[in-house]
């Protein structure tokens, strides 16, 4: 858990990258007929017969902030936690979560709320909520100790 | 083709992350926490994601197929299962911990900052053991 840093409501910004995201996610579908799912694209990029996009996929994702390097002239800013077992048992929830669960927030929030989903949205109200909630106990029950 | 499609709509879904600040954990946990210091930003990200989805999806499927395959491949399961509703509950704990979703995890792999390189590797074993716990039980019709 990150001690609390203030952050800037952005809410240009924030509409301008979802559109990106927005776009992305129906480059895939007119594309390839895919869903835009960041969990499906990394276990089909592993596992799948056809997995060079998905891999590509990736690649472009990894290949983002080195974009955002060259064009801003440094690392997009972010302040992730460095508490390592913490985050380690975050990895380890957010993968079995997203694969049992068949998604994450591209997957059902974006993609699946896109096609009206009710299963997605079921699963976009679950995790928020228990987001939420982790944060609410993280921070205000327990007073950020972990 | 499809690796350099694939890779552009990678690039475009990863700096839509990172402008949007999906890729930054400690905003994540901002917008997370409502009864403290509240960041609605992220409600912006989502809006304007599925909007245009939603939009673009109906465009695409104008189509009779997509341009660089055979046939379009999209869920049809509609059942609001155990398995779904408790994978969903288990990924909201892993991102209210960490701020990280696996989009993000990703794209902020370069970056390399040690809580990073410790959470994609986590996410990746995740993964492989949640597909299997998803395929067993099909299997067996448990949960």
């Amino acid at each position: 858990m990150l001690p609390v840093t203030l952050t800037d409501f952005t809410p240009w910004a924030s509409l301008g990258g979802g559109i990106l995201i927005g776009l992305s996610a129906v480059m895939v579908m007119a594309l390839f007929g895919r869903i835009a799912g960041i969990v499906g694209i990394t276990a089909g990029a592993v596992t799948q017969g056809d997995r060079g996009w998905r891999l590509a996929f990736i690649a472009g994702l990894l290949a983002a902030p080195v974009a955002w390097l060259l064009v801003t002239g440094d690392f997009p800013h972010q302040t992730v936690s460095e508490n390592l077992p913490a985050m380690a048992i975050a990895g380890l929830l957010v993968g079995i979560g997203t694969a049992l669960g068949s998604g994450c927030t591209s997957g059902h929030g974006v993609c699946g709320l896109a096609r009206l989903s009710g299963r997605s949205l079921a699963a976009v109200i679950t995790f928020i909520v228990f987001a939420a909630l982790t944060v609410f106990v993280l921070r205000h029950v327990i007073g950020g100790a972990i | 083709m499809r690796l350099l499609f694939g890779f552009l709509s990678g690039l475009i879904f990863g700096i839509g992350l990172i402008l949007s600040g999906m890729a930054n954990p400690a905003k994540v946990l901002n917008f997370l926490d409502i009864f403290g210091t509240w960041d609605p930003s992220l409600a912006f990200v989502m809006g304007g994601a599925s909007l245009t989805a939603f939009i673009g999806y109906r465009l695409a499927w104008r189509q009779d197929r997509p341009i660089l395959m055979a046939d379009f491949d999209i869920p049809s399961a509609n059942d609001i299962d155990v398995k779904l509703l408790s994978g969903a509950a288990l990924f909201g704990i892993g991102w209210g911990i960490g701020g990280f979703c696996p989009g993000p995890a990703w794209t902020a792999l370069p970056i390399a900052a040690s809580g990073t390189l410790i959470f994609v590797p986590a996410m990746l074993i995740g993964i492989w053991a949640g597909r299997r716990v998803k395929s067993t039980s099909l299997k067996t019709g448990s949960v």
